[in-house]
């Protein structure tokens, strides 16, 4: 393989689901399992329907388009791409093309891959609509028009990566990033997500800089899970070297292929000399548009800081380890409430350690969201600082914990209602530590002799307060008063 | 008593003194229809079902008027006059029919059309040719041919209409009565099966400047379905006529209307134009500044070229929509590529089909720059040269056609390539969406003959004006179409 370097494109298509009806229709944007039940005569393509834009759909374009460091046009145009196919109804899509420009072009994303910072190059990003979704029987077809006219993102990287394993990092920051910004759930399992890769291979010793040196292109399509993407870009550069190997690979002309799950193959479907000419132009009935600074300003503002740069600060200004800031950035609202933590004045370690055990720990059992428990960011401080002031001890404060969420309370009422509290006067705990070595001054001798009756002293004080004594401070004065005698 | 040979101002009057019903109205339009059918073959479908409507202080409520087969009509069949649509049943009403519907207006037809609007004749329809009321021998241009032959015949004071090349225009020419296309944009698409969306209008055939702009009134409005429509509700295009045009400043093309031009002019064209002069002179006559203007010959030439490129190849995309499988008769076949295919073929006619496939090669990758781009641009500079004159004059005045209506049996016409942009000019109308009426201007051969005004942008209340002045200073307003050969 060291004989080959591997040049990797992305296509990614990323539904945008944040928005309330499609990219050109009034039509709820919503997914659902009834067929053909989000619908308008335009999904269709009656005769005299017209699309209409969603201005709401365009702003999450464009913040994506930001978001990869591209540029923005001036004035937002849309494309016919004309093809004929059923789940194509209109017999066309309304998308973007390169000329005028998409709304964003030559933008760049730095993203980690194995502890790792890559960049790669994004050639566009553009808003289009989504085609139907058909299923095929052996005797006939299913169309669903749900899916038609939903607003689709598709970005398209340079060939900048190298192995599978940056590919998919890269699809896995992207996701992120959708996510982080309100732009989709980018879930792939309601097919929200689908890439087509690029994969070609040349001789290591050649200059990569240099396009006349690069191999022939491949396009695999309808890649439609971040698994898939790396199993087909894998069984993919095998098949190139092995035919590098066996003399083929010179007569390998430019085609595009596609991913078979089941086979876990790659497919020929067709070669470049029968690329589809799609026809591209303006699409007449959407007049161009101007996108002012204003605009740009206001989306710019929308932007949340990321999981990467959020990950960075956690582990180099909090020194957190690699392995809890990559758990705490990967859901935005996780990240979201332990940032609160920390402005509320928790301490970072601490406010970690909850988050990454007690609380994703509750969620995960309970496949609950964070936005579904009545705990706040406010409540975890209070919970952590009733700790560190010697309140209740951190055995207690687990109970608070899961009172707090289950009772619909505040930690302070929990407490004060159960009675729990941190028994940290040293009189009252010197006393009971006296009261309890008085009754069983047998066992000081024991621990002149150098065996262990410390653990038996602590749990005789737990048991006579019921558990509240500060264990910090029961442990100093029990030592304390062993050593007096 | 007849009725339908009234206007609108007069029959509203009658229905609002009680001196006639609705019902009769709509009674002696039904009537009219099927004798008109009989002979002109006009209309699709006659709605003999047809219920009055309340009389209320809407010029239109209660008054019968036609619709052209290519606005979608909710429950009622809509075919474009074409096979492919020929059992189509839209459940929903073109916006523009829908502001009709809300007026109080009563649809008693629909009328035949070239195929879907791709035609300057009325002999292109699937239910067959439309025969022209003043001469049987005749063709009433197209596409709008049947509501012009209807209007002409006295049917009802009104029937819409569709322009994209000059199909409101040319056809109300040849009949003898009024056509209006107003501003691109006034008049909402929504619902009107689409030829070439950059061109295409919605309009009105009426039998007088005033009727046009009644039923243009309650026609327009801003559409939150159709994105190139605007707010025209301070436009109130009936009450702004007023007549009083002096001072107003006319230009006339010499490239195109001095008969030194053709120096094979026929006896037709030559009083066609002597015609016009008159006009000019009544112009003069009411106070309004008439000049000779020169435009550039090879861009004349260049316009009919400019149209058929950018017409076909935005109906070839915009008409992929049909396809057999959610609308129309499905074909048959093996495959959906082998049903879609047998739809089309059976479907369209010859002329269409030719049309597609010269849209489909000024799209393709290797001509499109050369073809559809240059088109564009040629497009542009016509524009522009519109609207420099638009600069100094308040509206081009200009023949249209080269003479009265031709024969259905086209050996019987003079072929003259000189007249080419003599008969296409109105085209630029579409390229600029001016607004653009045609008003009879008189008779040759006892057939009429007309002129045109068209104004800049949204001065449509200007280009009404000249229109209703010079209308009534000549003869030719409300003429029912009889007979003559």
């Amino acid at each position: 393989m060291d004989k080959y370097k591997v040049l990797i494109g992305l296509e990614m298509h990323c539904e945008i689901s944040e928005t309330n009806t499609k990219v050109f229709s009034s039509a709820a944007n919503t997914y659902t399992d009834i067929p053909n039940s989000n619908i308008r005569p335009v999904d269709m393509g009656f005769p005299g329907t017209l699309p209409v834009v969603n201005k709401m759909a365009v702003e999450k374009a464009l913040m994506a388009s930001i978001a990869l460091n591209c540029k923005q046009p001036e004035y937002i145009y849309f494309e016919r791409k004309n093809y004929y196919y059923p789940d194509l109804p209109k017999g066309f899509q309304i998308t973007q093309e390169t000329k005028p420009a998409p709304v964003g072009i030559y933008g760049e994303l730095k993203y980690e891959v194995n502890s790792e910072i890559k960049k790669v190059r994004i050639n566009n990003i553009h808003l289009e609509e989504d085609a139907a979704s058909s299923d095929h029987y052996s005797k006939y077809s299913t169309i669903n028009y749900n899916r038609a006219g939903v607003p689709l993102l598709e970005l398209v990287t340079y060939p900048d990566f190298r192995n599978a394993d940056e590919a998919v990092a890269f699809l896995e920051a992207m996701r992120s990033i959708y996510q982080y910004a309100g732009i989709s759930e980018a879930d792939s399992r309601k097919g929200q997500i689908r890439c087509d890769v690029n994969v070609s291979i040349m001789d290591s010793s050649l200059d990569e800089a240099k396009e006349e040196n690069w191999g022939t292109k491949v396009e695999i399509k309808n890649v439609n899970s971040f698994g898939g993407v790396r199993d087909a870009i894998n069984y993919e550069i095998e098949r190139q070297i092995e035919l590098k190997r066996t003399g083929q690979y010179d007569s390998m002309e430019q085609q595009t292929r596609r991913w078979d799950e089941e086979s876990m193959s790659t497919i020929y479907m067709r070669s470049k000399v029968d690329a589809i000419d799609y026809k591209y132009f303006v699409e007449p009935n959407i007049p161009k548009f101007k996108i002012s600074s204003e605009w740009i300003e206001k989306i710019k503002s929308m932007i949340p800081v990321f999981a990467l740069e959020r990950k960075e600060k956690y582990i180099n200004e909090y020194g957190l380890s690699n392995y809890d800031a990559t758990i705490l950035v990967k859901e935005k609202s996780i990240s979201d409430f332990y940032d609160e933590t920390i402005f509320l004045g928790a301490d970072p370690k601490l406010s970690s350690n909850w988050m990454t055990t007690m609380v994703l720990g509750y969620l995960n059992k309970h496949e609950l969201n964070i936005s579904d428990i009545y705990l706040t960011p406010k409540m975890l401080v209070d919970i952590i600082k009733m700790i560190e002031e010697g309140k209740i001890s951190s055995k207690q404060s687990k109970d608070v914990f899961y009172k707090v969420i289950e009772d619909e309370k505040e930690p302070s009422k929990v407490v004060s209602e159960s009675g729990m509290k941190q028994i940290g006067d040293e009189d009252t705990i010197r006393k009971i530590v006296v009261e309890v070595i008085e009754a069983h001054l047998e066992l000081i001798e024991d621990y002149r002799k150098g065996k262990n009756v410390f653990d038996f002293f602590v749990g005789q004080v737990m048991k006579a307060t019921r558990g509240q004594a500060n264990p910090g401070i029961t442990a100093r004065i029990i030592k304390e008063e062993i050593d007096k005698r | 008593m007849e009725y339908m040979n009234k206007t609108i101002e007069e029959l509203h009057e009658l229905l609002k003194s009680g001196k006639v019903t609705s019902k009769e109205l709509i009674n002696e339009s039904l009537e009219r229809s099927h004798e008109i059918q009989e002979k002109c073959n006009a209309f699709v479908t006659i709605m003999d079902d047809a219920k009055e409507t309340n009389v209320t202080d809407n010029l239109l409520s209660g008054i019968p008027y036609g619709i052209k087969d290519n606005y979608s009509t909710k429950g009622i069949l809509s075919t474009g006059s074409s096979n492919t649509l020929k059992d189509y049943i839209p459940f929903f009403n073109a916006t523009a029919i829908e502001n009709l519907d809300k007026s109080g207006a009563v649809p008693v037809n629909k009328t035949v059309m070239d195929e879907f609007g791709m035609g300057g004749t009325g002999t292109t329809g699937h239910t067959g040719i439309v025969r022209n009321p003043w001469d049987l021998s005749r063709m009433c241009a197209g596409s709008s041919a049947g509501s012009a032959c209807a209007v002409a015949a006295g049917v009802y004071p009104y029937a819409t209409g569709s322009d994209t090349g000059d199909s409101i225009r040319k056809p109300a020419a040849y009949c003898g009565i009024v056509g209006y296309k107003p501003t691109y944009g006034m008049i909402s698409r929504y619902g009107l099966f689409a030829f070439a969306s950059s061109l295409d209008h919605c309009g009105v055939l009426t039998r007088s400047v005033k009727d046009a702009a009644i039923v243009v009134d309650n026609m327009k409005g801003i559409d939150k379905n159709d994105m190139t429509t605007w707010d025209s509700s301070n436009m109130h295009l009936y009450d702004s006529i007023d007549g009083k045009v002096t001072g107003k400043k006319l230009c006339y093309i010499k490239e195109l209307c001095d008969i030194n031009m053709y120096p094979n002019a026929s006896n037709e064209l030559k009083e066609h134009l002597s015609n016009f002069n008159k006009a000019l002179d009544k112009c003069k006559s009411l106070g309004m500044e008439v000049c000779e203007v020169s435009i550039d010959k090879t861009l004349l030439n260049a316009l009919a070229s400019v149209y058929v490129v950018i017409s076909c190849a935005e109906a070839t995309s915009n008409m992929s929509n049909l396809t057999g499988f959610i609308f129309g008769p499905r074909g048959e076949g093996n495959n959906y590529i082998d049903m879609m295919k047998d739809y089309r073929t059976r479907g369209f006619s010859p002329l269409i089909k030719r049309r597609f496939i010269i849209g489909s090669y000024v799209l393709q990758a290797q001509n499109k720059d050369r073809y559809f781009h240059n088109a564009q641009r040629v497009r542009r500079l016509l524009v522009d040269e519109w609207n420099k004159l638009f600069e100094e004059f308040d509206a081009v005045i200009l023949p249209v056609g080269s003479g009265p209506a031709k024969h259905l049996d086209g050996s019987l016409d003079i072929l003259d390539s000189n007249t080419t942009a003599l008969e296409e000019h109105l085209q630029v109308g579409n390229f600029g969406g001016f607004p653009s009426i045609t008003i009879p201007d008189g008779f040759v051969d006892n057939l009429p003959v007309a002129l045109n005004i068209t104004g800049k942008c949204y001065d449509d209340i200007n280009v009404l004006n000249i229109a209703y002045a010079l209308e009534e200073a000549m003869d030719y307003k409300n003429k029912i179409a009889k007979e003559v050969k």
